[in-house]
Protein backbone atom coordinates (compact mmCIF):
# COMPACT_ATOMS: atom_id res chain seq x y z
CA UNK A 1 0.00 0.00 0.00
CA UNK A 2 1.00 3.65 -0.15
CA UNK A 3 1.55 6.10 2.65
CA UNK A 4 2.41 9.76 2.85
CA UNK A 5 5.38 11.30 4.61
CA UNK A 6 4.88 14.97 5.44
CA UNK A 7 7.97 16.49 3.84
CA UNK A 8 9.40 17.19 0.40
CA UNK A 9 12.06 14.86 -1.00
CA UNK A 10 14.35 17.86 -1.59
CA UNK A 11 13.85 21.53 -0.58
CA UNK A 12 12.00 23.76 -3.05
CA UNK A 13 12.80 27.47 -2.80
CA UNK A 14 12.37 30.52 -5.03
CA UNK A 15 13.93 33.99 -4.81
CA UNK A 16 10.99 35.86 -6.33
CA UNK A 17 7.55 35.24 -7.73
CA UNK A 18 7.65 34.53 -11.49
CA UNK A 19 4.29 33.84 -13.14
CA UNK A 20 5.79 33.08 -16.54
CA UNK A 21 8.05 30.43 -14.98
CA UNK A 22 5.15 28.94 -12.97
CA UNK A 23 3.32 28.36 -16.24
CA UNK A 24 6.40 26.68 -17.71
CA UNK A 25 7.12 24.34 -14.76
CA UNK A 26 3.51 23.11 -14.77
CA UNK A 27 4.64 21.13 -17.81
CA UNK A 28 6.48 18.73 -15.49
CA UNK A 29 3.29 18.25 -13.46
CA UNK A 30 0.68 17.48 -16.11
CA UNK A 31 2.63 17.39 -19.37
CA UNK A 32 3.23 14.33 -21.56
CA UNK A 33 6.73 13.79 -20.15
CA UNK A 34 5.91 15.07 -16.67
CA UNK A 35 6.04 13.43 -13.28
CA UNK A 36 2.39 12.28 -13.28
CA UNK A 37 2.92 10.43 -16.57
CA UNK A 38 6.13 8.85 -15.26
CA UNK A 39 4.55 7.71 -12.02
CA UNK A 40 1.43 6.24 -13.63
CA UNK A 41 3.61 4.52 -16.23
CA UNK A 42 5.86 2.72 -13.76
CA UNK A 43 3.27 1.92 -11.10
CA UNK A 44 1.12 0.31 -13.81
CA UNK A 45 3.83 -1.54 -15.72
CA UNK A 46 5.25 -3.25 -12.62
CA UNK A 47 2.35 -5.75 -12.65
CA UNK A 48 3.72 -7.42 -15.77
CA UNK A 49 7.40 -7.50 -14.76
CA UNK A 50 8.89 -11.04 -14.71
CA UNK A 51 11.78 -10.36 -12.31
CA UNK A 52 11.84 -9.20 -8.70
CA UNK A 53 14.54 -6.66 -9.54
CA UNK A 54 12.32 -4.93 -12.11
CA UNK A 55 9.15 -5.20 -9.99
CA UNK A 56 11.11 -3.40 -7.27
CA UNK A 57 12.71 -0.71 -9.43
CA UNK A 58 9.40 0.22 -11.13
CA UNK A 59 7.63 0.31 -7.76
CA UNK A 60 10.27 2.48 -6.13
CA UNK A 61 10.87 4.88 -9.01
CA UNK A 62 7.10 5.17 -9.61
CA UNK A 63 6.72 6.09 -5.95
CA UNK A 64 9.60 8.59 -6.07
CA UNK A 65 7.86 10.28 -9.02
CA UNK A 66 4.84 10.94 -6.80
CA UNK A 67 7.24 12.85 -4.54
CA UNK A 68 8.47 14.77 -7.60
CA UNK A 69 4.87 15.72 -8.47
CA UNK A 70 4.68 17.21 -4.99
CA UNK A 71 7.94 19.14 -5.55
CA UNK A 72 6.80 20.52 -8.92
CA UNK A 73 3.42 21.51 -7.47
CA UNK A 74 5.23 23.26 -4.59
CA UNK A 75 7.47 25.09 -7.06
CA UNK A 76 4.39 26.19 -9.04
CA UNK A 77 2.68 27.45 -5.88
CA UNK A 78 5.77 29.35 -4.69
CA UNK A 79 6.38 30.96 -8.09
CA UNK A 80 2.82 32.31 -8.03
CA UNK A 81 2.84 33.52 -4.43
CA UNK A 82 1.95 37.21 -4.28
CA UNK A 83 1.29 37.55 -8.03
CA UNK A 84 -1.04 40.40 -8.95
CA UNK A 85 -3.97 40.30 -11.36
CA UNK A 86 -2.00 42.26 -13.94
CA UNK A 87 0.99 39.92 -13.67
CA UNK A 88 -1.22 36.84 -14.16
CA UNK A 89 -2.88 38.38 -17.23
CA UNK A 90 0.44 39.59 -18.68
CA UNK A 91 1.91 36.07 -18.40
CA UNK A 92 -1.11 34.52 -20.13
CA UNK A 93 -2.48 32.96 -16.96
CA UNK A 94 -5.80 34.83 -16.84
CA UNK A 95 -7.71 31.85 -18.17
CA UNK A 96 -5.87 29.49 -15.81
CA UNK A 97 -6.76 31.70 -12.83
CA UNK A 98 -10.43 31.78 -13.87
CA UNK A 99 -10.50 27.99 -13.82
CA UNK A 100 -8.15 26.98 -11.00
CA UNK A 101 -7.05 30.16 -9.18
CA UNK A 102 -3.43 29.29 -8.22
CA UNK A 103 -4.02 25.59 -7.51
CA UNK A 104 -1.76 23.28 -9.52
CA UNK A 105 -3.75 21.31 -12.08
CA UNK A 106 -2.76 18.48 -14.44
CA UNK A 107 -2.04 20.58 -17.54
CA UNK A 108 1.04 21.13 -19.66
CA UNK A 109 2.62 24.58 -20.16
CA UNK A 110 0.14 25.29 -22.98
CA UNK A 111 -2.91 24.29 -20.95
CA UNK A 112 -3.43 20.86 -22.57
CA UNK A 113 -4.96 18.53 -19.93
CA UNK A 114 -3.16 15.35 -18.86
CA UNK A 115 -4.46 12.10 -20.32
CA UNK A 116 -3.83 8.38 -19.98
CA UNK A 117 -2.56 8.35 -23.56
CA UNK A 118 0.68 9.77 -22.14
CA UNK A 119 1.31 6.40 -20.47
CA UNK A 120 2.20 3.01 -21.88
CA UNK A 121 1.81 -0.50 -20.49
CA UNK A 122 2.46 -3.00 -23.24
CA UNK A 123 2.55 -6.02 -20.95
CA UNK A 124 5.90 -6.81 -22.54
CA UNK A 125 8.71 -5.98 -20.10
CA UNK A 126 11.32 -5.21 -22.77
CA UNK A 127 9.00 -2.85 -24.65
CA UNK A 128 7.99 -1.16 -21.39
CA UNK A 129 11.54 -0.70 -20.11
CA UNK A 130 12.70 0.82 -23.42
CA UNK A 131 9.70 3.14 -23.16
CA UNK A 132 10.69 4.09 -19.61
CA UNK A 133 14.30 4.83 -20.55
CA UNK A 134 13.01 7.12 -23.32
CA UNK A 135 10.60 8.75 -20.85
CA UNK A 136 13.47 9.58 -18.46
CA UNK A 137 15.50 11.13 -21.29
CA UNK A 138 12.51 13.23 -22.39
CA UNK A 139 12.00 14.45 -18.82
CA UNK A 140 15.75 15.18 -18.55
CA UNK A 141 15.55 17.28 -21.73
CA UNK A 142 12.47 19.15 -20.41
CA UNK A 143 14.26 20.02 -17.17
CA UNK A 144 17.20 21.34 -19.18
CA UNK A 145 14.81 23.54 -21.18
CA UNK A 146 13.21 24.79 -17.95
CA UNK A 147 16.67 25.60 -16.48
CA UNK A 148 17.32 27.79 -19.56
CA UNK A 149 14.04 29.64 -18.98
CA UNK A 150 14.95 31.05 -15.53
CA UNK A 151 17.69 33.17 -13.96
CA UNK A 152 16.65 32.40 -10.38
CA UNK A 153 19.50 30.35 -8.78
CA UNK A 154 17.13 28.70 -6.27
CA UNK A 155 14.70 27.58 -9.00
CA UNK A 156 17.66 26.35 -11.05
CA UNK A 157 18.88 24.36 -8.04
CA UNK A 158 15.57 22.48 -7.67
CA UNK A 159 15.34 21.87 -11.42
CA UNK A 160 18.94 20.65 -11.59
CA UNK A 161 18.26 18.19 -8.79
CA UNK A 162 15.16 16.84 -10.53
CA UNK A 163 17.18 16.55 -13.77
CA UNK A 164 19.79 14.45 -11.96
CA UNK A 165 17.11 12.05 -10.75
CA UNK A 166 16.05 11.42 -14.36
CA UNK A 167 19.61 10.35 -15.15
CA UNK A 168 19.76 7.98 -12.16
CA UNK A 169 16.39 6.48 -13.11
CA UNK A 170 17.55 5.99 -16.72
CA UNK A 171 20.60 4.12 -15.40
CA UNK A 172 18.50 1.82 -13.13
CA UNK A 173 16.01 1.07 -15.94
CA UNK A 174 18.92 0.20 -18.21
CA UNK A 175 20.17 -2.30 -15.64
CA UNK A 176 16.64 -3.70 -15.32
CA UNK A 177 16.42 -4.06 -19.09
CA UNK A 178 19.71 -5.99 -19.18
CA UNK A 179 18.43 -8.40 -16.50
CA UNK A 180 15.14 -8.95 -18.36
CA UNK A 181 16.94 -9.52 -21.65
CA UNK A 182 19.21 -12.13 -20.05
CA UNK A 183 16.18 -13.78 -18.48
CA UNK A 184 14.27 -13.78 -21.78
CA UNK A 185 17.16 -15.31 -23.68
CA UNK A 186 17.27 -18.20 -21.24
CA UNK A 187 13.58 -18.72 -20.58
CA UNK A 188 11.55 -17.68 -23.58
CA UNK A 189 10.12 -20.27 -25.98
CA UNK A 190 8.02 -19.41 -29.02
CA UNK B 1 8.53 -18.00 -12.33
CA UNK B 2 6.99 -18.15 -8.86
CA UNK B 3 9.77 -19.00 -6.46
CA UNK B 4 7.84 -19.46 -3.23
CA UNK B 5 5.79 -22.35 -1.87
CA UNK B 6 2.20 -21.47 -0.99
CA UNK B 7 1.74 -24.57 1.14
CA UNK B 8 4.80 -24.11 3.35
CA UNK B 9 4.53 -23.31 7.03
CA UNK B 10 6.69 -20.26 6.45
CA UNK B 11 4.29 -18.92 3.82
CA UNK B 12 1.33 -19.43 6.15
CA UNK B 13 3.12 -17.67 8.97
CA UNK B 14 3.97 -14.77 6.68
CA UNK B 15 0.33 -14.46 5.63
CA UNK B 16 -0.85 -14.49 9.24
CA UNK B 17 1.59 -11.74 10.18
CA UNK B 18 0.62 -9.70 7.13
CA UNK B 19 -3.05 -9.96 8.06
CA UNK B 20 -2.24 -8.73 11.55
CA UNK B 21 -0.32 -5.77 10.10
CA UNK B 22 -3.22 -5.01 7.75
CA UNK B 23 -5.69 -5.00 10.65
CA UNK B 24 -3.58 -2.73 12.84
CA UNK B 25 -2.63 -0.42 10.01
CA UNK B 26 -6.26 -0.06 8.95
CA UNK B 27 -7.29 0.71 12.53
CA UNK B 28 -4.53 3.34 12.76
CA UNK B 29 -5.44 4.80 9.37
CA UNK B 30 -9.15 5.03 10.07
CA UNK B 31 -8.46 6.64 13.44
CA UNK B 32 -6.09 9.10 11.74
CA UNK B 33 -8.78 10.13 9.25
CA UNK B 34 -11.06 10.86 12.20
CA UNK B 35 -8.25 12.81 13.92
CA UNK B 36 -7.67 14.87 10.77
CA UNK B 37 -11.07 16.46 11.35
CA UNK B 38 -11.10 16.08 15.18
CA UNK B 39 -7.46 16.81 16.14
CA UNK B 40 -8.22 17.25 19.88
CA UNK B 41 -10.34 14.15 20.50
CA UNK B 42 -8.71 12.37 23.50
CA UNK B 43 -10.29 8.96 22.88
CA UNK B 44 -9.21 8.92 19.24
CA UNK B 45 -5.71 10.06 20.24
CA UNK B 46 -5.46 7.23 22.76
CA UNK B 47 -6.64 4.64 20.24
CA UNK B 48 -4.27 5.90 17.56
CA UNK B 49 -1.37 5.62 19.98
CA UNK B 50 -2.40 2.07 20.93
CA UNK B 51 -2.76 0.91 17.31
CA UNK B 52 0.49 2.49 16.12
CA UNK B 53 2.42 1.02 19.08
CA UNK B 54 1.12 -2.47 18.29
CA UNK B 55 1.68 -1.93 14.57
CA UNK B 56 5.33 -1.04 15.13
CA UNK B 57 5.90 -4.22 17.16
CA UNK B 58 4.31 -6.56 14.60
CA UNK B 59 6.00 -4.80 11.71
CA UNK B 60 9.44 -5.00 13.34
CA UNK B 61 8.96 -8.74 13.93
CA UNK B 62 7.77 -9.25 10.33
CA UNK B 63 10.66 -7.32 8.82
CA UNK B 64 13.20 -9.16 10.95
CA UNK B 65 11.92 -12.45 9.57
CA UNK B 66 10.90 -11.64 5.99
CA UNK B 67 12.85 -8.51 5.10
CA UNK B 68 11.98 -4.83 4.66
CA UNK B 69 8.38 -3.83 3.81
CA UNK B 70 9.56 -0.39 2.72
CA UNK B 71 12.82 0.83 1.26
CA UNK B 72 13.40 2.92 4.40
CA UNK B 73 13.43 -0.08 6.76
CA UNK B 74 16.60 -1.78 7.97
CA UNK B 75 17.74 -4.91 6.18
CA UNK B 76 19.20 -7.01 8.98
CA UNK B 77 20.23 -9.82 6.65
CA UNK B 78 23.11 -9.89 4.14
CA UNK B 79 20.94 -9.46 1.04
CA UNK B 80 18.17 -7.01 0.10
CA UNK B 81 15.08 -9.21 0.72
CA UNK B 82 12.76 -6.31 -0.12
CA UNK B 83 12.67 -7.52 -3.74
CA UNK B 84 11.71 -11.12 -2.86
CA UNK B 85 8.47 -12.73 -4.06
CA UNK B 86 5.65 -12.80 -3.38
CA UNK B 87 4.78 -9.20 -4.30
CA UNK B 88 1.28 -8.10 -3.23
CA UNK B 89 -0.28 -8.99 -6.60
CA UNK B 90 1.21 -12.50 -6.52
CA UNK B 91 -0.33 -13.74 -3.28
Amino acid sequence: MFMYEKKLQYPVRVTNKDVRMAKAVLNQYGGADGEASASMNYLTQRFSMPLNETKAILTDIGTEELGHMEMVATLFKKLLKGATRDELIAAGMGGYFANHETCPFLLDADGVPWEAKYTQAKGDPIADLYNDMAAEQKARATYENLILLTDDPLVKDTLRWLREREIVHFQRFGEGLRLVEEYSTNKRHF
Amino acid sequence: MVNYNRTSQRFNQQQEMLLEIQKLQFAALDTALYLDTHPNDPVALYRHKMYTDQLKQVKDAYEMQFGPMTIFSHEVGDNWRYINSPWPWEI
